[in-house]
């Protein structure tokens, strides 16, 4: 049914779908959607037309095949907007890390028949292959961000980014800082706010899964983690996790000393 | 030296065993309380009704970037200094609706907080002072911030001397501590024995008229007083006097802040729990299906892009800029904005800072370390 509603896709890439399903999660405000939107492709949901020309497209996953390069470049045709979602489509995801050892090595000591596995030689974020106009970092992304988001695009106004660490957030919370009072390493300093300090408020320091803090002093927060008892390779593994090719995380790690054999 | 007028204290003593009076005398004059206890290994202010709830026995390690709370063989309920917070949140909330509008038809409608008369048991000097700067900053007469009045004004403030200092204090040096000279509704001391006990306010006078106060001995007067001494000598650390931060301007270039910027994270932990602390940032976040929108207030810091962006133009793009443009705000520009230094020795910013960059020894490296031109 043609209407002049606005359309949207969503569309997945290398990825564990937990983006996609946090949308889904939204409950209440995500049954406003389809009145604003014709959602068009959102295979997790139900919609299933990945090729029709789209108003927005959110994309999640990162470019890991030789066939995902050509799909993302058709996404970007047909999308007059197209933001990506996550850390997988922001900066390669967890999946990155093989890209800091040699995967060909690693497939032939896995698989009996590497030869038909087809990969490119890194995983790539969605910006690396096609003009990205938006992106929102998270792991999962936070799905109030996405709506808000959209909910701008919509508007034609251009949505604020998060600028805060998460320390701002445990703060604002009331979280007790895990670092201070139990010496516990805590990324939360050097990471973009939007989870909500989900960890800290756990009562444990922040993985870091949200990526770099707009500004990020990548050789004094080692420097404290050292002083904490973390060894040098413990020490860039806090770099080198969910958003370990994000750039500043990927430069900070392969300026640490520490094991890089992955 | 900011609080060079001694308030005039006429206290009395209360036994130790009679203290749960007091929190019942508060409570039974229509208060909520708010009171010291433990949570998550800190001091926070939490609803209490109970003497047992408090923080007894307890005194704080409190040093650069490190904060642990330790048992004593005493039973004291005040040994220890404080949390990560002061006053700040209960007046100037973290995070707070100021106002919502509707589309159709357009409507716009404030959103006033509902809070409770509430009493807040065993606030400190520097607190106290951080509360008059904040006061000072949002309830200025051309433009009193509704939100913060609604809260400010249902406070009971239960003000308490310290008889130590942690490390990280230095609140003699700034003259906002270790004593109550601020205004209070009650007064506290505590002694081994109990407490000595004052009023400030009619509201104090109206909760201590329910109890059965003695005399203060001289003798307890006089511990009082030693206890406020000891814990000025206590403190290791000491902040430059005003006259002498405003120079802070004349080195603006110095190579110090570079070495600070090269420790700091830009993380905003020392703002957040700064108490006098201000600047906030307000975000409209619209309904998904555009009919009605919220504008929402939060905490921000001068260490947060946002702080100083204009369009796509940060002012301040890097942490060297924001460091300067805190420390100069807080210690010198202040004394032209707000009459006195932004500043009430609390040590949060050196205690909870997650890399432990103490204000009072950076402040005092640019001053007097190098020449100006460096």
């Amino acid at each position: 049914m043609a209407t002049d509603k606005p359309k949207l896709a969503v569309h997945k890439f290398s990825s564990c779908d937990g983006c996609q399903l946090a949308l889904l999660n939204l409950g209440e405000p995500l049954l406003a959607l389809p009145g604003l939107v014709d959602i068009v492709h959102f295979a997790e949901a139900g919609p299933n037309s990945p090729d029709q020309p789209v108003d927005i497209s959110l994309v999640e996953g990162s470019v890991s095949t030789p066939e995902d390069i050509q799909r993302i470049q058709q996404v970007r045709q047909n999308s007059k907007l197209l933001v990506s979602i996550g850390a997988c489509a922001t900066s390669g995801g967890l999946q990155a890390l093989a890209n800091f050892a040699n995967r060909h090595e690693w497939m032939a000591s896995i698989y009996t028949d590497p030869e038909n596995i087809e990969v490119l030689n890194s995983s790539d974020p969605i910006s690396k292959h096609v003009k990205v106009d938006l992106q929102i970092q998270g792991c999962p992304v936070n799905s109030a961000q996405v709506i808000g988001a959209l909910r701008d695009l919509l508007s034609g106004v251009a949505p604020r980014p998060e600028v805060h660490s998460v320390c701002m957030e445990c703060k604002r919370k009331g979280v007790i800082c895990t670092m201070v009072t139990k010496g516990e390493p805590c990324m939360g300093p050097v990471t973009l706010a939007g989870c909500g300090a989900l960890c800290p408020a756990a009562g444990r320091g922040c993985y870091g899964c949200y990526g770099p803090a707009e500004q990020l002093n990548d050789r004094s927060i080692a420097e404290r983690f050292e002083q904490l008892g973390l060894d040098a390779q413990a020490v860039l593994r806090r770099f080198r996790f969910i958003a370990n090719s994000a750039a500043g995380f990927k430069t900070a790690s392969e300026g640490l000393r520490g094991d890089t054999d992955g | 030296m900011q609080q060079s007028a001694k308030i005039e204290r006429q206290p009395g003593f209360l036994p130790r065993s009679d203290f749960q009076k007091l929190l019942d005398g508060i409570v039974q004059s229509g208060y909520q309380l708010l009171g010291p206890v433990v949570k998550d290994g800190a001091i926070q202010l939490m609803q209490i009704s109970d003497v047992t709830q408090l923080a007894k026995g307890l005194t704080n390690e409190q040093q650069p970037g490190h904060y642990r709370l330790q048992q004593t063989a005493g039973e004291r309920l005040f040994d220890w200094n404080h949390g990560p917070q002061g006053l700040k949140p209960l007046c100037f909330a973290p995070h707070e609706v100021l106002w919502v509008e509707q589309k159709d038809p357009l409507s716009f409608t404030t959103r006033l907080p509902d809070v409770k008369p509430t009493a807040v048991l065993g606030v400190r000097g520097c607190d106290l002072s951080a509360l008059a700067i904040q006061d000072r900053h949002f309830l200025h007469a051309a433009g009193a911030d509704p939100h913060y009045r609604q809260r400010r004004e249902r406070l009971l403030l239960i003000g308490i001397d310290c008889a130590h200092s942690a490390e990280s204090c230095f609140c003699a040096s700034t003259g906002d501590g270790p004593s109550v000279n601020q205004a209070v509704d009650i007064g506290l001391s505590e002694l081994d024995d109990g407490f000595l006990v004052w009023s400030g306010s009619d509201q104090g006078e109206a909760v201590l008229q329910r109890l059965d106060l003695a005399t203060a001995q001289t003798q307890q007067l006089e511990q009082m007083e030693g206890q406020t001494e000891q814990a000025a000598r206590e403190q290791q650390r000491q902040l430059p006097k005003p006259e002498e931060l405003i120079r802070l301007y004349q080195r603006l270039e110095h190579a110090h802040w570079q070495q600070v910027a090269d420790r700091c994270l830009g993380c905003g932990n020392c703002t957040a729990v700064c108490p006098t602390c201000f600047c906030y940032d307000t975000q409209h976040e619209v309904s998904l299906d555009g009919l009605s929108a919220q504008n929402v207030r939060q905490w921000d810091s001068c260490f947060s892009a946002s702080h100083s962006s204009m369009g796509a133009f940060k002012v301040r793009g890097n942490i060297l800029s924001r460091y300067r443009q805190w420390l100069t705000h807080k210690l010198a520009g202040w004394q032209e904005q707000q009459g006195r230094i932004g500043c009430t020795g609390c040590g949060r910013c050196i205690t909870w800072c997650p890399v432990g960059i103490d204000l009072t020894k950076e402040a005092d490296a640019i001053l007097w370390e190098g020449s100006l031109d460096e």
